[in-house]
């Protein structure tokens, strides 16, 4: 939590400063509150005061109650900048430290809990600033300047206090015991109930296939109950705490009065005096204690949640970063090459190697094929060009150069990604093609409709109401997966890249547009260079040189033609898509 | 713990609310006694303030001297000298100056209320009593009784009626006491309705999801039905209860003290409620204000979550296209927005609270002015004030709590309509009047589809006419490309959808005839998504039928060829099958085909694995799919064409359309759509 606050900048710093002597300000107003009150009080009880005297009084009182309200009113202004200011802040830094992330630590967290961290957890935050901060300073400042009022002016009474405050922290501390975990239970039953209810929906057609609704709804009844059984006793727990709340606080006034009478009658005539201005005093600054403590036990109910989410922020905030930047920016003197030299990867944590001892070299314009069964590596060996992942031993070299040397940017200036799900942004279809920044112009319309064209998505993107003006809903709900693909690759054409790399990109699509698509892109990037991973033995079969993988290790390299002959792992894939008799036509 | 919703608009708010309130009906009797419970309460609180009063007054009434009894020990005193001096020569100038003897001479011992205070005592009184001013009493007059001669403070010494006090103490402590016993009382009633009318929504909504047609899923996303479930009716458990509880207990305190303020004194009740109403103008707007930001504050934070998704999910693009300054930027502008809305809406929402508390300080104000003014003039006595003091609390307090109550009251409308909305969903038609079935063990097998035309969209007729006859223990594979509308036949079949004309049989039988449980009774159904509940591999296979031995799932198991895979797990048909384990998505579908195994059907229908499966696995499961369709009519849905070439039928689908129909030699021979897919695969 403190880590956290240590982003805090001076200027908010500064902000809490004034909100702390703005509190203690407002609560030494509020505590003159009373004094007025009971000053009006007598002035009233007594025959013969005049109007001005109680004018005087309701004057300074309104004084003190305008004074306490502009204060309350500036320590919510600060506030509200202040937990504003800071959730910007946090919010900005989580969101420009994950968009430095590599994929290792986009997975170690997962997307969904990413997104969580950034709005809920700083949610959470905000939360606690903005009620937790003058809850924080009024309540000691409130306790402690009430206890001065009341301090060593009377044991008995003092001894009711106390045990008015130990009876209410009690209560509250076992309240928040038996609360507290059930609550992280909630939380697990809540996820499971929304398991349950995903599961029925998700497979509804299931469900009503085997007439089986009476058996789903029974295991959301499951749940249900469970999760109903945990939200009684935590209502029932906090409906027994406003009830003795009030018998305490009632009680212990009833009893200061109690108390100072039995006192009074056994005292002096000053004495009695002395003490029923101490019983005025105790039932209300003894209130003020009470009502702090309460203060106090609000937070620290509050407080877990907001150290959970804290500790979640902070995880994200100083993981490091696995892919670094380098510098190179310069020319190269070849173009459109790659290299793989005697390269294995590893994800950090595991033991087993998911690429092993892989070397090749593609040259430009060439077309670069990968096959393999899944977990064979592929996708993994391909993502190790843009750096989305870092080889753990050996290099890869782009144009000559090793990739860990280039500015990243540089480096992805080469390069047209695509990868296997067809990510779609929001806005318009011209936006999604134009997408990004290659170190060049943004690429014009003709640009965009010419890369469209290629990538066969002419027809559709002109079919729709505002053509390529046409907007594209939140991740792309409003066109089909073989259209977002098509629109996918036509973004990595707008860019000229060196270097195309498509992984697993044609899945989408069928087999005629998938071979049109490919054919037309091979005459409209004729120099460029193409790494394509696969599952259709179609998809490649006609590529310059075929990788066989097999549990990360290359077990065949060559055309199809050779492979066909030379490498049994493709032979059998092959096999399993094709006849023989169709292999031989092909 | 409450949750910080921003109230959102609402259309029909007082529709909705009704309709909550009407579907609390099964507990109108806990609900009744726990609302009296809460009046009782409150009337208590309205009247502890006056028995309170009257224990202060009992003590303060202890602390004033008998001055009466000053009175007449003056006037014994002062009567005796008097006569005593009568006829002496010299005139008593100052008491104190004279001697003893004189002094002696002059008084006479006299008795109040049985104590006897002899000349010495008195001379002390005199002595002290004169060093009085006229008009001085209270606490000087205090200080000089403790200096008076025991006989006289007896007499004089203020007496605290203990007897009194206990009473009064006895009644206030009984108030407090049964105030937070209803309250008690009342909070748990309360929780049980809550938490149970909640779990009944839920029950609701669960048992709704199965009455809805398909069409419903396929146009909602998952995420908003589970946002109804979890969300919404959460929101409105946890504030309903406490929220009617609010409305009442305060409801009764704001009238309450209105009733009493009036009957009390009418013009101090217009001085109470004129200060009153100034506040409560200025917090109406305040909340009108801050209610807009709080909308508009919700709009942001979902703008924010939309585009944190779609670049932190789209993050490799967004890497490798450099797009990272274009998204930051973006991703500024709506959180400065954010911010903005953060600023303003916490912050008028936060000085709701000063403001309300310094109206109650202004109201006590106003009334001790106007009090002391009227109390001048006679028309009222000081006990009103003090009367009125403790009213303006009871007054302003309970209003800035129904002012929230009805805000929170709209956020419960609106996650109530939301709820509403999803209840109110049309339903699949009702087919419990159907008389005829098809027993599934003596069913032949035959299907006939009889000129079908179907839509999803009324309007755009997608199978225009489409007639075919199946004979039992045929194949007919449905081929086309991806999107193509290939389980739309599955949909027509399994009655999922209605089909808009024409007719289709089963045996003889229209399937419009048939209830959709007893088709589905007639069919084994293995789809692509591999679903799986989170349970064990038992629970899973079994699903919902009763009476099967773990023989039998053995026995199947090895039919499938998945028995092997359940040995080397460490539970074996215990194992738990959930998201994130180690089955692969292959022997996932493995399970699937063994589950629609278990009871013997005559219809078959079978949605190919595709890519994602390893080679091996796949074999696998392209052979256990060949065992299940021995001996039943199937329909597989292909995604490799060289699996259906044995086909008996084979439909060739293209957006929606069945285009061509007949069997892989007729198709090929036609050249026509489906040689064109069949021979794609080969070309470059």
């Amino acid at each position: 939590m403190i880590k956290l606050f240590s982003n805090l900048s001076r200027k908010d710093l500064f902000i809490i400063i004034a909100v702390i002597s703005l509190v203690v300000f407002s609560v030494f107003l509020d505590l003159r509150l009373p004094e007025y009150m009971s000053e009006i009080t007598k002035l009233v009880q007594t025959e013969g005061s005049t109007m001005n005297e109680i004018l005087t009084s309701g004057g300074h009182m309104i004084l003190c109650a305008v004074g306490s309200l502009i204060c309350t009113i500036c320590v919510g202004y600060l506030t509200s900048l202040l937990s504003a200011r800071f959730s910007r802040k946090i919010r900005r830094l989580i969101f420009e430290k994950v968009e430095s992330f590599g994929i290792t630590e986009i997975k170690k967290f997962s997307t969904s809990s990413l997104i969580t961290r950034t709005t809920n957890d700083v949610t959470q935050i905000e939360g606690l600033l903005s009620m937790g901060v003058p809850l924080l300073v009024k309540a000691p400042v409130m306790a402690i300047w009430a206890l001065l009022k009341i301090i060593g002016k009377s044991k008995e009474l003092s001894l009711i206090t106390a045990i008015g405050v130990v009876i209410i922290v009690v209560t509250n501390l076992t309240i928040i015991s038996i609360v507290a975990p059930r609550f992280a239970k909630i939380q697990k039953l809540t996820d499971k109930l929304n398991g349950v209810t995903r599961e029925s929906i998700t497979g509804i057609r299931v469900i009503h296939a085997f007439n089986a609704e009476k058996h789903a709804e029974k295991r959301f009844n499951k749940v249900n109950e469970e999760l109903t059984g945990i939200h009684l006793t935590i209502t029932k727990t906090f409906a027994l705490m406003d009830p003795i709340m009030n018998f305490v606080m009632h009680f212990q006034h009833l009893g200061i009065y109690v108390l100072g009478a039995i006192l009074i009658i056994n005292a002096g005539m000053m004495e009695k005096i002395n003490i029923f201005s101490n019983m005025v005093v105790f039932s209300s600054y003894g209130m003020q204690v009470i009502m702090s403590f309460l203060m106090l036990t609000f937070i620290f109910m509050i407080l877990p949640r907001a150290q959970v989410s804290s500790k979640r922020i902070n995880e994200v905030l100083s993981s490091d970063i696995s892919v670094k930047s380098g510098t190179f920016r310069g020319k190269t003197k070849d173009s459109g090459t790659v290299e793989f030299r005697d390269v294995s990867f590893k994800y950090p944590d595991a033991d087993e190697y998911l690429l092993k001892h892989i070397s090749f070299k593609v040259e430009k314009g060439e077309t670069i094929a990968f096959i393999g069964s899944t977990g064979s590596g592929k996708s993994t060996l391909i993502n190790l060009v843009p750096r989305l992942y870092d080889a753990t031993e050996g290099e890869v070299y782009v144009d000559g150069v090793n990739v860990k040397e280039y500015d990243l940017k540089e480096l992805n200036n080469r390069i047209g990604y695509i990868p296997q799900t067809a990510v779609m942004f929001t806005g318009t279809v011209e936006e999604n093609v134009a997408y990004g920044d290659n170190g060049k112009k943004k690429p014009t319309l003709e640009k965009v409709k010419e890369a469209i064209k290629v990538a066969q998505g002419k027809k559709f993107i002109e079919d729709m109401e505002d053509s390529y003006k046409s907007h594209i809903a939140r991740g792309g709900t409003n066109i089909s997966g073989g259209q977002k693909q098509r629109l996918s690759i036509a973004r990595a054409i707008a860019r000229d890249p060196e270097i195309y790399i498509f992984d697993d990109s044609f899945s989408a699509l069928d087999y005629q547009t998938d071979a049109k698509l490919r054919r037309e892109l091979k005459k409209y990037t004729k120099d460029a260079t193409s790494m394509i991973v696969a599952q259709r033995i179609g998809t490649i079969i006609n590529a310059d040189k075929i990788i066989v993988l097999d549990k990360g290790e290359c077990v065949g390299m060559g055309t199809h033609k050779e492979l066909l002959k030379s490498c049994e792992v493709y032979k059998e894939i092959a096999l399993s898509q094709l006849s023989e008799e169709e292999l031989n036509n092909a | 713990m409450p949750r910080d919703r921003a109230p959102e608009k609402v259309k029909d708010l007082k529709g909705t609310l009704l309709r909550l309130f009407k579907n609390l009906n099964k507990w109108r009797y806990m609900m009744i006694v726990a609302a009296i419970l809460a009046m009782i309460a409150a009337m208590l609180s309205t009247i502890a303030p006056n028995k309170l009063a009257d224990v202060t007054d009992v003590i303060t009434e202890g602390l004033k001297p008998n001055t009466e009894n000053i009175k007449k020990v003056s006037e014994k005193i002062y009567g005796n000298i008097l006569i005593n001096s009568a006829g002496k020569e010299y005139i008593i100038l100052d008491f104190n100056d004279l001697p003893y003897e004189k002094k002696i001479e002059l008084l006479d011992p006299i008795t109040i209320d049985g104590v006897d205070i002899s000349e010495d005592d008195q001379i002390k009184y005199i002595s002290i009593a004169s060093t009085m001013k006229e008009d001085e009493m209270s606490e000087d007059l205090l200080i000089k009784l403790d200096e008076m001669p025991n006989s006289i403070k007896k007499v004089i010494e203020p007496k605290l009626d203990m007897n009194e006090l206990k009473y009064r103490a006895i009644i206030l402590g009984i108030i407090y006491l049964l105030n937070s016993l209803f309250g008690l009382c009342e909070g748990l009633l309360m929780a049980y309705v809550g938490i149970g009318y909640s779990k009944n929504l839920r029950k609701g909504i669960s048992k709704k999801i199965n009455k809805l047609p398909l069409k419903y899923f396929d146009n909602h996303e998952t995420g908003d039905v589970l946002s109804r479930v979890t969300n919404d009716v959460d929101t409105i458990g946890i504030n309903m209860s406490d929220n009617i509880t609010s409305l009442i207990t305060n409801v009764t305190l704001f009238l309450g003290s209105i009733i009493m303020m009036f009957v009390t004194n009418w013009i101090m009740a217009f001085t109470a409620i004129a200060a009153s109403i100034i506040g409560f103008i200025i917090s109406f707007i305040l909340l009108k204000k801050s209610q807009k930001y709080f909308v508009e504050r919700q709009k942001q934070l979902g703008d924010l979550n939309g585009h944190i998704e779609e670049i932190f999910s789209g993050h490799n693009v967004v890497k490798a296209y450099n797009g990272e300054e274009e998204a930051l930027k973006e991703f500024d502008r709506i959180n400065n927005n954010l911010y903005n809305c953060n600023r303003k809406s916490q912050f008028l929402s936060g000085i709701m609270q000063p403001i309300m508390h310094f109206i109650g300080n202004f109201g006590y104000v106003a009334v001790c002015v106007v009090g002391s003014l009227l109390v001048m003039n006679n028309m009222t006595t000081f006990g009103t004030i003090v009367a009125f003091m403790i009213y303006v609390r009871l007054f302003t307090n309970p209003l800035s709590r129904i002012a929230q109550a009805l805000t929170t009251m709209q956020s419960i409308a609106a996650a109530g309509e939301r709820v509403f909305e999803f209840m109110d969903e049309e339903e699949v038609s009702d087919e419990s009047h159907m008389k005829e079935k098809i027993n599934k063990k003596k069913a032949i097998g035959n299907i006939e589809f009889k000129n079908v035309k179907f839509g999803y969209d009324e309007n755009k007729t997608i199978i225009k006419d489409f007639s075919a006859n199946v004979k039992a223990g045929q194949k007919i594979a449905i081929v086309g490309p991806t999107g193509a509308g290939k389980t739309t036949m599955v949909n027509l079949l399994m009655k999922f959808y209605e089909i808009n004309d024409g007719d289709i049989l089963i045996d003889g039988k229209s399937i419009k005839e048939l209830s959709r449980e007893n088709i589905h009774d007639l069919f084994i159904m293995v789809l692509q998504d591999t679903w799986l509940f989170e349970g064990t591999i038992r629970d899973n296979l079994k699903f919902n039928r009763s009476g099967v031995t773990d023989e039998k799932i053995w026995d199947i198991c090895k039919t499938v060829g998945v028995d092997h895979f359940i040995k080397t797990l460490p539970g074996g048909l215990d194992s738990m099958v959930g998201d994130n384990d180690s089955i692969s998505s292959g022997q996932k579908q493995l399970l699937t085909i063994a589950r629609g195994m278990i009871e013997d059907e005559p219809f078959l229908i079978l949605d190919e694995a595709t890519s994602n499966v390893d080679t091996r696995t796949e074999e696998l499961v392209q052979k256990a799919m060949d065992k299940l369709t021995v001996g039943r009519t199937s329909f597989i849905i292909a995604h490799r064409l060289s699996t259906i070439k044995n086909a008996d039928l084979i439909l060739v689908m293209n957006e929606g359309n069945i285009v061509e129909q007949g069997t892989h030699e007729e198709l090929l021979k036609k050249n026509g759509f489906y040689s064109k897919l069949y021979n794609s695969q080969f070309q470059q």
